[in-house]
Formats: structure tokens, C-alpha cells, sequence
């Protein structure tokens, strides 16, 4: 007997004491090729994963997660932004319907029916068919629902110049408290050429900060020669040693920064 | 000797109906993209599911260096990206992975939707989904203000503005969140770091269980 009053047991526990072999179960309701999950079907699985994997390591190695200044309150100029996936809430918040004394619809209203439809989706799509022109409400509200959400994104990220963004927030260690080597005779090629635009400290006057940079000597030296974005070519006047001792520099300079921090 | 082992425990413990409602099931054929490739739509609960453990293992390895300390965050997470081993790759994981498990869950949620597999009896299961959807969202708002820089605090500083605006119950929300009905500071990076470190997984913890067990209930739903 398998259940009730008839079943024997381990001692005082409640293990039953006859073993019960495992019978597959019958899924004669769907015909054709079942699998056993354990291995056969596992062992696929976990090839499709290794595949996911590899290509979300590529990912993860060609963009390494951004990372900006430290917070200042005091930054006024800020534009803030959400991580992507909020961004057609916050999109949505922008418009004149939505926003002000709308504000309850857009912050509330809007996204409360849309995602409390999805939520009660079950409830509200009671019909027998499963199949998606069974139920063309439903998948016409969720169809909308989806053009509207991409729209809504599309619309945020295309207005903001994420380059530009990630360029004017690079992450410098507050305070700079990098003890720039003024002895260093790459200063001196420092101070005649680049000081005016670049800082005395490499703090950036005209020009960007020279510090949290990952350029390469060489980098350096091309830039120096023949500039980047903004700044002119031929800022660099001398010899090929001075080049080599001004790119040095700032590179020693930079892993200097890194290192304090 | 590792059956030995497995039989003394599965006599005192009886393991057996344990193991056979994990593993021992057969795959119907129409979820299986070995015999029709289309069906690799029903893999994406299985890759969210994938995404979610990377998330929990690397969150608990950067947690070893992250300080939740409005002095100290943005330092932390400084350091682990530039000179800690490895510690890019690990930061770079968790930052991507983010993004990678909300597009997962958009897409089984959307195979799920488009099947009409939310149907009785499986309206607890679509609910359960749903929770999920909404603290992985969560945990995401929550986890973007821990790095503390820019488009940290200011992001939150936004969120937290959206939130006060709520009729009633909006100011009270906002301090709830942020410590203080004023400051984004040190109490909002200390709830938030709580928040996103053991309050949602917890729930998600549960939520998940919650879902897994449903499945195996009532399996898989069939061919449409
Ligand atoms: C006329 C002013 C000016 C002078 C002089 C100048 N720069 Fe620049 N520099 C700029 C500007 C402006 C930029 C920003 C370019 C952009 O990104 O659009 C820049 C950018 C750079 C960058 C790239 C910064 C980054 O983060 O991408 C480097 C490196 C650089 N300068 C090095 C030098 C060196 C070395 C010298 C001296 C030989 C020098 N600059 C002299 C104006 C100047």
C-alpha cells in the first residue's frame, strides 16, 4: 500500500520503508520524442550555456562597466539619466499629458494600468484558446504595450550623446591629490607645450584633465603631434628625445593616479 | 563509494523523490530544440535563470571590496576596477549581467504571453513571473546608486523625486528610502546597499522557489 493507514515506515521518521522506483512519467498526451531531463537532456543544455557564456565574457571584456566622477551634489550641470531600461518611464514623465500637474498620470496612472494589466493578464484573458489570433485584445494591448515601451526608449537615447557623457565624466580620483613630478624633464617639455591648455597639474584649463587616462606612450605621442577632437595638431614643438620624455610623463604621471587611489 | 555515501543518507533521509522532482523527468519533445529549433524560445527562463546565479556570485565576490560609505563606495569601486585582479571582469559581470537578465525576462516573458501558457491553471505561475519582473527591476534601481558617482546619485536623486510626488504616501516613501526627506547621502547609500544586498534577493529567493515548484507541479505547458 502506498498510502494511507498501510504504509510502514523508517523507525519513528516519516520516510516510507518500501523503496518506490521511478516510473517516467507518461507524456503520451504530447506524442512523438520525449527526453530525459537527467542526463541527456542536460548535457544539451548545458552546451547552449556554455555558448551564452563565452558570448556574454566577450561582452564583458570588450566593455568594461562604466564608471564616472565621484558624486557631487554640487554638479548643477548634470543630466541625469537612468539606467536603460527606465528610460521610457522617465521619457514618458517629459510629456506636457504626463508631466506638471499631470504628474500623477504619467508616474502613476499610466504605468499602474499597464503593468497591473500585465500582472492580471490571466484574469483578464480568460478565453480557452491559447493560440494568439484566439485572442487578438490581449496580444493587439500587449503589441501596443511593446511598440509604445521601445518607442518611449528610443526616443530618450536618441537626444543624449553618450560619448560625449562618458568623455566629460571620466572618473578622476577626487582631490587629485597626484603629486605631479616637476623635476621630471618631461615637465619641462610639459610646461612649454601643452600647460596652457592642460593645467599646471594636469587639471585641465581649456583642455581636458591629463589624469585617469589609459593611453599609451605611443598614444600620447600621436596626439601630441597630430591632436584629437578639439585640440589643434602641431601643439608639440622639439625633438623626437622630448617627445618621448613629455609621453613618458604624462603616462608615468597617470599610473601614478591609479595607483593612489 | 560516492553510491555508498548516497545510499546511507538516502536511507535515513530518503533523497530519492527529492532527486527524482529535480531531475528525474522526461523533456516533452515541443520544448525541446534538439528536435525542432524553434523551440529555443523556451530557453530564456532557463538563461534568465542562468544570468541570475552570475549576478549572485558575482555580487558576492565584489562585495568583498565594495564599502557601502558615501566616502569610501565610489574609492572601492575605483580600486576593484583598475587595480584589483580581475576585479574588472567581475565588476564588468555584474554590470552587464543587469542588463543581459532584464532582456532574458523580457523575452520568456513575451514567450509566455504570445503562448497563452499564463492560462488556467497556470494564472498563480504568471503572477509569481510578474513579482520576479518587478523586483529584478528593483534591484537594478538599486544597485545603479551603489557605485556613488555621478550618474549614480543623480539617477536617484530623480527616482526619489518621482517617488515623493506620489499622492499621500509619497514623502513618506522618499524618507523610507532615503533615510531623510531632504538629503540623498549616507543613509540613502546604506538602505539601498540593504536593499539591494537583503531584502529583494530574499524575496526573489523565495519568488524563484515559489516559481520552480509551481513548475514542476503542473509542468510544462503543452504544444499549443
Ligand atoms: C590649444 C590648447 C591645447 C594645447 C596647447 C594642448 N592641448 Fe591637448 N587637448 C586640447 C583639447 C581642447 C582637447 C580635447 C580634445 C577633444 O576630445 O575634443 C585635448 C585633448 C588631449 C588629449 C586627449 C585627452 C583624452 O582624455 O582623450 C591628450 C592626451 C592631450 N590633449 C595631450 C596634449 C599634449 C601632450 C599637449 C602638449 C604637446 C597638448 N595636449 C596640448 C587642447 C590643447
Amino acid at each position: 500500500m502506498k498510502k494511507g493507514k498501510g504504509m510502514k515506515f523508517v523507525g519513528d521518521s516519516r520516510i516510507t520503508a518500501e523503496k518506490v522506483r521511478f516510473i517516467p512519467k507518461d507524456y503520451s498526451e504530447y506524442p512523438g520524442k520525449t527526453e530525459a531531463f537527467w542526463p541527456n537532456f542536460l548535457l544539451k543544455e548545458w552546451l547552449a550555456g556554455s555558448v551564452f557564456l563565452v558570448g556574454f565574457l566577450c561582452l564583458v571584456l570588450a566593455h568594461p562597466a562604466p564608471l564616472e566622477g565621484p558624486a557631487d551634489p554640487t554638479d548643477a550641470a548634470y543630466l541625469p539619466l537612468p539606467d536603460w531600461y527606465f528610460l521610457f518611464l522617465y521619457q514618458l514623465l517629459k510629456y506636457k499629458f504626463a508631466s506638471a500637474q499631470y504628474f500623477v498620470i504619467g508616474a502613476l496612472v499610466m504605468p499602474g494600468l499597464a503593468f497591473g494589466g500585465l500582472m492580471l493578464a490571466p484574469f483578464l484573458d480568460k478565453g480557452k484558446g491559447r493560440r494568439p489570433n484566439k485572442r487578438p485584445i490581449s496580444v493587439s494591448l500587449m503589441l501596443l504595450g511593446i511598440i509604445a515601451v521601445f518607442w518611449l526608449t528610443w526616443e530618450a537615447a536618441s537626444h543624449v550623446d553618450w560619448e560625449a557623457k562618458a568623455e566629460e565624466n571620466r572618473p578622476i580620483p577626487p582631490g587629485s591629490t597626484v603629486e605631479i613630478d616637476t623635476e621630471d624633464p618631461g615637465y619641462a617639455v610639459y610646461e612649454n607645450n601643452c600647460l596652457s591648455c592642460h593645467g599646471g597639474q594636469l587639471e585641465g584649463v581649456a583642455g581636458p584633465a591629463l589624469i585617469g587616462m589609459e593611453y599609451s606612450v605611443e598614444e600620447i605621442k600621436q596626439i601630441a603631434v597630430e591632436g584629437i577632437g578639439d585640440m589643434p595638431p602641431g601643439q608639440f614643438n622639439g625633438t623626437e628625445e622630448e617627445l618621448q620624455q613629455l609621453a613618458e610623463f604624462i603616462v608615468a604621471t597617470n599610473e601614478q593616479a591609479a595607483e593612489d587611489h | 563509494m560516492l553510491q555508498k555515501i548516497y545510499d546511507w543518507v538516502d536511507e535515513r533521509v530518503d533523497i530519492t523523490p527529492l532527486w527524482r522532482d529535480i531531475a528525474d523527468h522526461e523533456v516533452p519533445e515541443h520544448v525541446n530544440p534538439a528536435h525542432n529549433f524553434s523551440a529555443f524560445v523556451y530557453c530564456f527562463g532557463g538563461l534568465t535563470f542562468f544570468v541570475t546565479v552570475i549576478q549572485i556570485l558575482s555580487g558576492m565576490f565584489l562585495t568583498m571590496y565594495y564599502v557601502p560609505d558615501i566616502e569610501n563606495a565610489w574609492r572601492s569601486v575605483y580600486y576593484l576596477q583598475t587595480q584589483v585582479a580581475h576585479g574588472q571582469i567581475v565588476r564588468g559581470m555584474h554590470h552587464w549581467g543587469a542588463s543581459v537578465v532584464i532582456v532574458m525576462l523580457f523575452l520568456h516573458t513575451l514567450r509566455v504571453f504570445f503562448q497563452g501558457a499564463y492560462k488556467k491553471p497556470r494564472e498563480l505561475n504568471w503572477i509569481v513571473g510578474v513579482l520576479i519582473f518587478f523586483i529584478m527591476l528593483g534591484l537594478g534601481l538599486t544597485g545603479y546608486l551603489l557605485p556613488w558617482d555621478n550618474k549614480a546619485y543623480f539617477a536617484t536623486v530623480v527616482t526619489l523625486e518621482i517617488a515623493e510626488g506620489i499622492p499621500y504616501i509619497g514623502e513618506m516613501t522618499k524618507t523610507l528610502l532615503a533615510g531623510h526627506p531632504e538629503i540623498v547621502g549616507a543613509q540613502t547609500l546604506t538602505r539601498f546597499f540593504a536593499i539591494h544586498v537583503f531584502f529583494l534577493p530574499a524575496a526573489l529567493f523565495a519568488l524563484m522557489a515559489v516559481h520552480f515548484i509551481l513548475i514542476r507541479k503542473q509542468g510544462i505547458s503543452g504544444p499549443m
